[in-house]
């Protein structure tokens, strides 16, 4: 897509937007809709949206497919390890009462917490499987559209 | 006004996947797809499940228009005409398609209060949040909170999907190929 200025000019004005936005919806999400789910997907969309216009090798550099793959099992491992903590506090699975001082409290870390493992875990999947695709050789010339 | 909204929608809704019938170009297909998505995330805000819509918009018209459009660009660019007559195919679709509203006629109105919906466990969760949790957004609290088991199997499956996916086309492979051709 080298030569399509204008997709180029308004990507690199728009990506960093979006990132924000996913940001704001994976912390929000207490209190307004979205959460993890939707804030990974938004993170994974920007980048993607980058590697479409930018080129594979440039969103590779910012993001390698090592530590994107070591990320979706991180996630993981955020949501689980969040549910065994509660287990050394006597508690249930998942049961975030015993995180902090006061119950209410405890739930508010325990759903951030776990909201930061999916966020994890579903941008770096998203980007993972887009990467599979992308790497494959043929490629479509801006004629074929 | 709502009525009318949803009506366009519905309206709007039926008329791309028509259009979608049509084409036999599949970039064309999977534009009109994120289209349809688009349009029952509309529909989803009407209907004040904005969660639903967001996920519906974000991963529908989103992230998956562009693996579709990653898979067409592995295989082919326009659908191959079907040799086959379609005639058993439409018979089923109809059949299946008479069930399905004979099976809505047994579900209570748009909007009742009477509602399974409404009288169930959701009167339930909806007092106990603000008790339990304190988080405002009660969707968030009954995912991560109430419902944490079953969240985490989805992130589970999820991650799952990135392991097919990478063993079926050779993402892992293709890094190791990489590695080698740098060093």
């Amino acid at each position: 897509m080298r030569h399509h200025l204008i997709l180029r000019v308004i990507t690199k004005l728009i990506v960093p937007p979006i990132i924000l936005f996913a940001l704001y919806v994976q912390f929000h999400g207490d209190y307004s809709p979205g959460g993890g789910f939707q804030a990974g997907v938004i993170f994974a969309a920007g980048l993607i949206l980058f590697g479409i216009v930018y080129g594979l090798r440039k969103v590779k550099k910012v993001l390698p497919p090592w530590l994107i793959h070591k990320l979706t099992a991180l996630g993981v491992l955020i949501y689980g390890g969040t549910g065994v903590v509660s287990l050394f506090f006597d508690k249930a699975f998942l049961d975030y009462s015993v995180l902090a001082s006061y119950p209410k409290d405890g739930q508010h870390y325990g759903i951030l917490a776990v909201e930061i493992g999916v966020g994890v875990a579903v941008a770096a999947v998203m980007i993972a499987i887009y990467y599979a695709f992308a790497a494959r050789p043929p490629r479509i010339n801006d004629e074929d559209w | 006004m709502d009525v009318f909204v949803n009506l366009v929608l519905f309206a709007m809704l039926v008329s791309t996947a028509f259009a979608i019938l049509q084409m036999r170009r599949l970039f064309g297909v999977v534009m009109m797809a994120g289209v349809f998505s688009l349009l029952s995330a509309l529909l989803f805000v009407t209907l004040d499940a904005v969660d639903v819509a967001f996920t519906e918009a974000a991963v529908g018209a989103g992230i998956s228009t562009v693996l579709m459009l990653g898979t067409m660009a592995l295989t082919s660019r326009d659908e191959k005409l079907p040799r086959k007559s379609s005639v058993i195919p439409i018979l089923v679709v109809m059949i299946t398609g008479a069930v399905l509203i004979y099976g809505t006629l047994d579900m209570p109105d748009f909007g009742s209060a009477n509602s399974a919906a409404q009288t169930h466990v959701a009167a339930d969760y909806l007092e106990r949040t603000p008790k339990d949790t304190g988080v405002p957004n009660v969707v968030t609290a009954i995912l991560a909170s109430y419902r944490g088991y079953d969240t985490f199997g989805e992130v589970v499956v999820v991650f799952t999907a990135a392991i097919a996916v990478l063993v079926l086309i050779g993402g892992l492979a293709r890094r190791k190929d990489d590695e080698e051709e740098t060093h």
